[in-house]
């Protein structure tokens, strides 16, 4: 298959044209064949993706299974995949159908809803594997459409304030990036996201309204991007639309929002930030290196007094995109390693948290977690399934959340130990907010009347966690699974970036001493 | 088979755990149970076949698995065994093992349940998983791997200190004891950072071989630039202390007895809380070259031996009384490793580890026949109720304390291990930490018979009808009893000679090169002396007085320490950092100094135990009203003491209310005021005015916005053909 790379992306593309095009009705019989086809297309684009990973070849640090061709307007459409892209393709395939099987019990306009959820898997597949800087600029910004009205439409009491924030913020962050898109085609000459990787951007200060500008062109491009990525991660202190939408959003779309949508920052960093703009990168490597460190601190101390169970776990998900942040600009083998670990190793943590949170606010219709409290006694495999997440979410060593913490701060530390050690500080605070939530959600006794009728998970929600339980301890246990597969590129990543740094110094120098 | 020994207790955890339901509770429980007796006997074969100078460097190394691997850093599931290890698995199989035939009987008709619920296979497969992280921790040969296995007993630990997850003091213990432990492991984790950061490597053989170099590399950490290796070993002593409950961190550890009493003495007494002591052993080649550091391990070790000592004497809760008195014993072990004599931290470890066990399931055994009574108060008189009981109670007792024949080798467990590390810190030349011991020692000996006197005689004072019911406990927790008081008896006097006999003796033991020295012409005899038996290894260690020396060897012996008191030592460790299972440096005399102490040094914790066991049967066998009025005489020291200095409080001032206080501040101010309220102003001007919009037509904004997604996209494909064109 010489295409695999566009047959999983239009996969669900294609199912919503069709749902779209020949489902009618909206009687329980249409709601079901929408959910089974939404059910079965990402599950068929899960099994092809599969392909794509036994497919790769780790040793090869360039892009494979490239497909180019023209495109309307004389853009190009070029697709590819390398050891830094291939493993969150795999993540959102993955993902896919545990949150379609999560949307099932969904009776409000479902054939929508399936189509939202199908194209936004289409558009967020698209970025990960888009080699040409209109392309990935067209799935990025688009992604935003589906989840916008999967928020704004099914989502809950304040879900038109939420969705809202949640565009602008986004919106916001990318017309920068749009800018510097253009500057820098104009700069390069092409739109080739692998011929951009090799352009050297200039890196020579200059003056702008009085200010002058260290890395020049690069670091201004540097600030463009980040302030598009810094929001979608999200970073302190724009991380603040988060909370928001997750509040509102259904269960399902906080899964993919937390999962696999937050990723496409630190997927950008990796992709643009450090190989395009390493002399900018590097400018500010010490500015990113302290908001991630306050956004682990802060975020954590907020999701300590949280009411609400949702929220906490998005403050929550902030501190962990922090660590992330950190290890990818502490930008070393062990810094970059880590920080895509703990993006994978989130993606199926923060997935179960939620969809964890679903299973209660399914049954009970509230996230107030006074309203819970001894949840153990009626519901023995669902609190043992909460706390297996909940201690991987606090990086207990054995379960994926662990290697990412550990590894980043392991290539911070490197680089920079005071930032080090606050960071490290979350993991105390992390602790504290996980298991206090835990405690008065699940423990204690069984006092309150609305609770004594719960039942415990049904197989379908079994079923849902059982991949996700497997994923969390199998990379916990044995992270050579993705080490394997992303360390080469991680390495030629480094590389390239230290080489790039190297020859902008002697630059410099030169320049200097004539 | 150690592969076997370290699986099957996570076998025993995930058959009984998961499978109960299928195979039923009691056949679940018998598995868990079994398949730890299984690693028991293993592991006792282990001990006795393991011959460390069979293998370079005193250890070999089983590999599992790959683990973490990223550029250089290169970690993978490993088996190490070496002496260290060795030792260890027997402490950890053994009280274990017991432990989990004890719960058969302590956990039937738990009154915290409520009928048909089934409670029993999930708190023995907690105690097997615990088993199983601990076993981990001990065989790691990378600290990565220690790490997980550190953890894991944390979660373990937090699971069975909360088993009683109705109880909302239960909860709060466990979060505590998990919280409190993070903090430590911050340190661990930073410490850890910091070897791989200067030596490119977490494992232990590389490690251990860069330690001289460590010793003269400069560290820029924090705001300053200092010796590495003292600020590595500060690190991970920062874990240790919050294992092992060390002054600071220490909060944790008495709130953990809301848990069963078979996991206070398993995870709380024997195990998890020795494990930092293991830490401080298992990094002895680090610590060998920070004498910042462990100077630090010395202070605080005997600064916590006595603190603990001073709240356990006024406390009234049985299971409290004997949890300060672990952090006090574990303070001893501290001590001894921070004078640099990690043998005797290991004996220590070794020997209370059954006598504490045996203490903890001794006070289960007497809860479980006054029906869950705790309070010493409600005791009294309980001697010929629970025969069995009280003289298990007594044996732990007897080798807490440290009863033994003076200036010999013959006594309770304890009275050896105890005597050496007081030995060890006067030779080590810590006053502080000599004397606080003697102090210490004095008030263990009060407090340890007060809990005797108190409980098992004078008047019933409690519930009449609770103690006419007081019943001994049925024979599955009397055989654990059984066994753990052999190991307070003679575990002192069968092994000393391996952990604090003769330079050699123990260098043997360890895997320790040890050098003699040759210019003395008696050398070849010498080597001739070590090698004889067990008898002669006990001789070996011996004064030069003791008539159990053949005469030749007493001359040697007199030899040596008069050779000691030149300053020019008979026997040298001379191996290199890693080689052996600890480390002692060749300049480090302790060993031979503690043995060549005065007279008045070796007594001392002798004295101290009479004066303490006189003067707790003065108050409260002879003068029971005499406590009282003291107490009443003394109340601010009373309380002080009584609220175990308050610590809790002042943490709870300190620490716990600013964070939430900050937490609640920066989610009003920071998140709510600052950055939306700011956001508001640019933003919210537009929000309003899309929402209308909304409003006014159901989908109209969806199209508002996909109009101008389209709009940008197009100017921006025109303006790319144009630029485009241009090019």
């Amino acid at each position: 298959m010489d295409n695999i790379l566009s047959i999983v992306t239009f996969i669900p593309a294609v199912a919503a044209g069709i749902l779209a095009l020949f489902l009618h009705g909206e009687d329980p019989a249409a709601q079901r064949n929408a959910k089974w086809v939404a059910l079965v297309a990402t599950t068929v684009t899960f099994l092809v993706s599969i392909g794509i990973y036994t497919g790769f070849d780790p040793s090869n640090t360039g892009f494979q299974m490239v497909e180019e061709g023209e495109w309307l307007m004389g853009l190009k459409y070029k697709m590819g995949v390398d050891g830094i892209s291939v493993l969150f393709v795999l993540l959102t395939t993955f993902i896919m159908p545990l949150t379609i099987l999560a949307s099932w019990q969904v009776t409000d306009r479902v054939k929508e809803y399936m189509i939202a959820f199908l194209l936004l898997e289409t558009l967020m597949l698209g970025v990960f594997m888009a080699l040409d800087l209109v392309l990935f600029y067209l799935f990025f910004e688009a992604g935003l459409i589906p989840m916008f009205l999967i928020i704004g439409v099914w989502g809950g009491k304040d879900r038109i304030y939420a969705s809202f924030k949640f565009f602008l913020y986004t919106f916001l962050g990318s017309v920068l990036m749009l800018v510097a898109m253009v500057a820098m085609y104009s700069d390069a000459g092409t739109t080739d996201i692998e011929a951009l990787m090799s352009h050297q951007f200039s890196s020579e200060g200059f003056t702008v309204l009085g200010i002058y500008v260290v890395g020049g062109l690069q670091t201004l491009m540097f600030l463009a991007f980040f302030a598009s990525f810094a929001v979608k991660m999200p970073m302190w202190p724009v991380h603040t639309w988060l909370p928001d939408a997750h509040v509102q959003a259904p269960t399902a779309g906080s899964v993919v929002l937390a999962a696999i949508l937050l990723k496409m920052g630190g997927y950008g960093f990796l992709r643009f930030s450090l190989p395009m703009f390493p002399v900018g990168s590097a400018v500010m490597t010490d500015l990113v290196l302290w908001m991630s460190a306050i956004a682990v601190v802060y975020t954590s101390l907020v999701a300590l007094v949280q009411e609400d169970m949702k929220k906490l776990i998005a403050y929550s998900s902030v501190a962990h995109m922090g660590f992330v942040t950190m290890g990818i600009f502490a930008a070393n083998q062990q810094g970059v390693d880590g920080a895509i670990f703990q993006m994978l190793s989130h993606g199926f943590i923060s997935a179960a948290l939620f969809l964890c949170v679903g299973v209660i606010y399914d049954r009970m219709h509230t996230r107030d977690i006074e309203a819970y409290g001894g949840l153990v006694i009626r519901m023995p495999a669902y609190a043992l399934v909460f706390m297996l997440f909940t201690m991987a979410n606090v990086g207990l060593p054995g379960t994926s959340g662990f290697i990412g913490e550990f590894l980043t701060l392991m290539g911070t530390f490197q680089v920079n130990t005071w930032v080090t050690a606050v960071a490290a500080s979350g993991v105390i605070f992390s602790a504290a907010y996980a298991l206090w939530l835990y405690r008065r959600v699940v423990f204690g006794d069984l006092i309150k009347e609305s609770l004594k009728a719960m039942t415990d998970m049904s197989s379908r929600e079994r079923l849902i966690f059982a991949p996700l339980i497997v994923m969390t301890i199998l990379l916990g246990v044995y992270p050579s699974l993705v080490t394997d597969v992303i360390g080469n590129s991680t390495a030629a990543l480094i590389s390239n970036y230290d080489t790039a740094l190297a020859a902008a110094e002697a630059a410099t120098q030169t320049a200097a001493s004539h | 088979m150690e592969t076997t020994i370290l699986f099957a207790p996570l076998v025993g955890a995930l058959l009984c755990g998961f499978g109960w339901r299928f195979i039923g509770e009691k056949a679940a429980m018998w598995t868990a149970t079994g398949l730890l007796f299984l690693a028991f006997l293993l592991s006792w074969i282990v001990f006795f076949s393991f011959d460390p100078s069979a293998y370079p460097g005193g250890s070999y190394s089983v590999p599992v698995l790959r683990f973490i691997e990223s550029g250089s850093l290169s970690t993978e599931w490993a088996i190490r065994l070496d002496r260290l290890t060795a030792i260890m698995l027997i402490v950890v199989t053994t009280v274990s093992a017991f432990v989990h035939l004890y719960s058969f009987g302590y956990m039937d008709n738990d009154p915290q349940w409520r009928e048909g619920e089934s409670y029993k296979p999930r708190f023995f497969a907690y105690l097997s998983f615990f088993t199983f992280a601990m076993l981990a921790l001990v065989t790691a040969d990378n600290l990565v791997q220690m790490f997980f296995g550190w953890e894991g007993v944390g979660v373990a630990s937090y699971l069975l200190i909360g088993f009683y997850y109705r109880k909302p003091s239960a909860n709060a213990a466990a979060i505590k004891a998990f919280v409190v432990n993070r903090v430590g492991d911050f340190g661990f984790a930073l410490g850890i950072f910091a070897i791989f950061f200067l030596t490119d490597s977490i494992s232990f053989p590389d490690v251990f071989a860069s330690a001289p170099t460590l010793a003269e590399t400069q560290l820029h950490f924090l705001w300053g630039e200092w010796n590495a290796i003292e600020v590595i070993c500060v690190l991970l002593f920062i874990g240790a202390m919050g294992k092992s409950a060390q002054l600071i961190l220490h909060t944790w550890l008495p709130d953990a007895m809301e848990g069963p009493t078979p996991v206070s003495a398993l995870i709380h007494a024997a195990t998890m809380v020795t494990a930092g002591v293991f830490l401080v052993c298992r990094m002895s080649p680090l610590f060998e070259f920070a004498p910042g550091a462990a100077g630090f391990v010395t202070v605080l070790g005997a600064s916590t031996a006595f603190f603990a000592a001073t709240v356990g004497l006024v406390q009234t809760d049985i299971k409290r009384v004997i949890a300060y008195s672990t952090c006090s014993q574990l303070g001893y072990m501290f001590v001894a490793a921070g004078v640099g004599m990690y043998s005797a931290a290991m004996f220590h470890l070794f020997t209370h580890a059954f006598f504490k066990a045996l203490l903890f399931l001794g006070a289960g055994s007497v809860i479980h026949a006054m029906h869950h009574e705790q309070e010493m108060t409600e005791y009294g008189g309980l001697r010929k109720k629970i025969p069995y009981t009280f003289w298990a109670m007594m044996i732990g007792t007897l080798a807490i304390t440290g009863v033994g024949i003076p200036l010999t080798t013959i006594g309770f467990a304890g009275f050896l291990s105890k005597d050496a590390i007081i030995e060890s810190a006067y030779a080590g030349g810590s006053a502080y930490g000599f004397w606080l011991l003697v102090i210490a020692a004095a008030f263990t000996s009060f407090y340890s018979w007060r809990l005797i006197f108190l409980t098992f005689y004078g008047e019933p004072r409690g519930d009449k009808h609770t103690h006419d019911h007081a019943h001994e406990s049925p024979m599955s927790m009397l055989v654990p009893l059984g066994v753990l008081s052999l190991g307070a008896v003679f575990a002192g006097m069968i092994w000393y000679g391996n952990f604090f006999g003769h330079a050699d003796k123990v260098g043997k033991f360890y895997g320790i090169p040890v050098a003699e020295a040759s210019e003395h012409a008696e050398a070849g005899d010498h080597a001739e002396a070590g090698a004889h038996g067990e008898e002669a290894a006990q001789a070996d260690t011996a004064h030069a007085d003791d008539s159990h020396a053949d005469e030749g060897h007493a001359d040697e012996v007199a030899h040596g320490e008069e050779t000691a008191k030149g300053g020019d030592h008979h026997y040298v460790f001379a191996g290199e950092p890693g080689e052996g299972g600890i480390y002692i440096a060749p300049d480090n005399h302790v060993l031979d100094d503690a043995h060549a102490a005065p007279k008045w040094v070796k007594v001392s914790p002798f004295i101290a135990m009479v004066l303490g066991f006189v003067v707790a049967y003065w108050f409260y066998i002879v003068n029971t009203s005499l406590p009282a009025r003291l107490a009443a005489n003394q109340r601010p020291l009373y309380l002080f003491l009584l609220n175990k200095w308050y610590f809790d409080e002042i943490y709870d001032a300190v620490f716990v209310k600013p964070t939430v206080a900050l937490g609640r501040f920066l989610w009003k101010r920071g998140d709510g005021n600052t950055i939306d309220g700011f956001l508001n102003g640019v933003a919210m001007g537009v929000v309003p005015f899309f929402t209308r919009l909304a409003g006014k037509a159901q989908t109209g904004y969806i199209f508002t916005y996909a109009f101008w997604m389209v709009l940008g996209i197009a100017a921006l494909v025109t303006w790319m053909s144009i630029g485009g064109g241009a090019h």
